[in-house]
């Protein structure tokens, strides 16, 4: 099968070339070949698989079809999945089995995609290489002695290795994009408010955004547009339309400004900084604007998204109590013995670590001096970006200072931090953004950053769109996987 | 040190965690250096900025205050560990 997105997987299905078992069973192939290599799964869900199938096989019979009918999927474990294993990567929920679906699992259920497997990820998406899994670590298809970033890991990897041409994903401070650069692969999330946290296992809930892995920007673009809704569920929820992000697509760039952030690139190893030196030329052939910009206070954006994203943590991640759902330790003396124990055998250490940094953070004499004051930073960093954005409509930049590094490289924890240096101030200001793949550095993938201002998801895609169409980077595939 | 030992303590029961002794001088000094990274948010002025607590400002949508879902108790219990028909079950607190 010779992969060419979403949209010829599509004709295939409704021309009735292939299948939607066919289809799914090509996928299902690959696997059993490389899932257990790259450890990129938790679980399977073929149950659930064969009833989407037979129902989008139906739709397709009965002429009733969209564009993402029938093609098969996987979610990153912290979506709800109804009656399946919703790990969230953690010791905590390995047991526990979601009672209802999240709102962007039903949302593609609705469109007709198929649910094959859930993917590994950092313990509640709280990482930046997927070391730390409950479930072992994924292994960048790249270079497998190598990590392919976090906390979406799994999803990224897999959808390098060609074992789904969808999977979906979270972005808090960068958990989407810098897999996605790590992995050479696509990946968006949209502005905050876009996707339903509903069914989202949280972790810092003025952060967490869903997101999709795929090929191709124009693949991102058509998930995203059945992906994201109002929900009356998620209090959060931005109140607008759906919208179709595979529309401007095809617009020409002509004229359109590009911001880049000059102490960002400079920043940058030199060999990284040629390679994305070389993807904004190539944004300027097509006839983008290139200015510079300055983004004064994002050099902080790490130490506030610090005691920011903890707090949230600290807080959400309370409700773990042994009690009520989740692992429960064996013969607690009291119920303090209950709390604690589960607690402690239940959490991972990164995460132990983030909630008693946020415990520390919102605790009597700290409050105002950390907790308020990055609340008050990341103000100044939305701002920054609110004045950049008058006068450009697009900036492109870093994803991650290195490409995938070896397991065991990050000894302490502020150097993995440092990690999503580029990618936490965008978050911090719930700006659209994703990563798109442009070349290899010593034979591993970098990616490009493209942020775009609240609610221009279009623009971000057209551009990416536009890039792929002039480049094929990212049509690029590890050796010994399929496209 | 912005952070010591006392303060880790204190800080694990709040959070309803057990720190051993062989982790404690390990953990102190990782939340010390979390913390010294944390601080560098000092560095600017920030009097008369208002704090983000949402990147949207937006302000919390309330619902309309009607019966919208059935009541899932008995599928909510089956998930707890230990629970009877109608409660969760938790070591004796009041003998």
């Amino acid at each position: 099968m010779n992969f060419n997105g979403i949209k010829s997987l599509s004709l295939a299905l409704q021309s009735k070339q292939i299948s939607v078992q066919e289809l799914h069973d090509i996928y299902l192939t690959r696997q059993q070949t490389h899932a257990k290599n790259l450890n990129c799964l938790i679980s399977k869900t073929p149950e659930l698989a064969k009833t989407q199938i037979q129902s989008a096989q139906a739709l397709i019979d009965s002429k009733q079809a969209n564009m993402l009918t029938g093609i098969p999927l996987v979610h990153k474990d912290l979506f709800c999945t109804k009656d399946h294993q919703t790990s969230c990567g953690s010791r905590m929920l390995e047991n526990f089995i979601a009672p209802y679906d999240a709102t962007v699992v039903d949302n593609l259920n609705k469109a007709g995609m198929v649910t094959m497997a859930k993917a590994n990820m950092d313990e509640f998406a709280m990482g930046s290489s997927n070391e730390n899994s409950y479930f072992g670590a994924v292994k960048n298809p790249w270079n497998t002695h190598r990590v392919p970033g976090g906390s979406s890991g799994g999803s990224a990897a897999l959808v390098a290795a060609g074992l789904a041409p969808i999977a979906t994903g979270s972005d808090t401070g960068g958990s989407i994009r810098q897999p996605a650069a790590l992995c050479g692969v696509t990946g968006i999330k949209p502005s905050y408010g876009r996707a339903s946290r509903y069914g989202m296992v949280a972790f810092a809930s003025s952060l967490d955004q869903a997101g999709v892995f795929a090929r191709s920007a124009e693949d991102c673009s058509l998930v995203l547009s059945s992906m994201c809704s109002f929900d009356e569920k998620d209090s959060t929820s931005t109140q607008i339309a759906q919208e179709d992000f595979s529309q401007n697509l095809n617009q020409s760039i002509k004229g359109i400004k590009v911001g880049v952030v000059t102490e960002w690139m400079d920043s940058l190893p030199e060999d990284i900084k040629k390679t994305t030196f070389e993807a904004i030329k190539q944004l300027e052939e097509l006839g983008a604007e290139i200015q510079e910009v300055v983004l004064p206070t994002a050099h902080l954006a790490v130490s506030a998204y610090y005691v920011i994203a903890p707090a949230e943590c600290s807080s959400n991640l309370s409700r773990f109590d042994g009690v009520r759902y989740g692992y429960q330790c064996e013969n607690p003396l009291d119920l303090n013995d209950l709390y604690v124990r589960s607690r402690t055998e239940g959490f991972g250490d990164e995460v132990k670590r983030r909630i008693m940094v946020g415990t520390w953070a919102l605790s009597a004499g700290f409050y105002d001096a950390y907790y308020r004051k990055a609340q008050k930073i990341r103000r100044l960093i939305a701002q920054d970006f609110s004045k950049a954005f008058e006068k450009i409509d697009v900036i492109a930049a870093p994803v991650s200072p290195e490409t995938a590094f070896e397991f065991n490289a990050k000894k302490d924890p502020v150097s993995m931090y440092q990690e999503d240096i580029y990618t936490i101030p965008s978050s911090l200001a719930g700006l659209p953004c994703m990563s798109i793949p442009i070349g290899l550095v010593n034979k591993l993938p970098v990616g490009l950053q493209l942020i775009g201002h609240n609610l221009q998801e279009s623009t971000i895609l057209n551009v990416a769109h536009q890039y792929q169409q002039a480049t094929s980077f990212h049509t690029q595939i590890a050796e010994g996987y399929d496209a | 040190m912005l952070i010591n030992r006392k303060e880790v303590e204190q800080i694990a029961v709040l959070a309803k965690l057990s720190v051993n002794e062989s982790e404690i001088e390990a953990i102190t000094a990782s939340l010390d250096s979390v913390v010294t990274m944390i601080n560098h948010i000092n560095e600017v002025e920030t009097d008369n900025v208002k704090p983000m607590a949402n990147p949207l400002d937006a302000v919390q949508r309330l619902r309309v205050d009607a019966v919208n879902e059935t009541s899932k108790k008995d599928k909510l219990l089956s998930m707890a560990s230990n629970a009877d028909e109608d409660y969760y079950l938790v070591p004796t607190v009041v003998e």
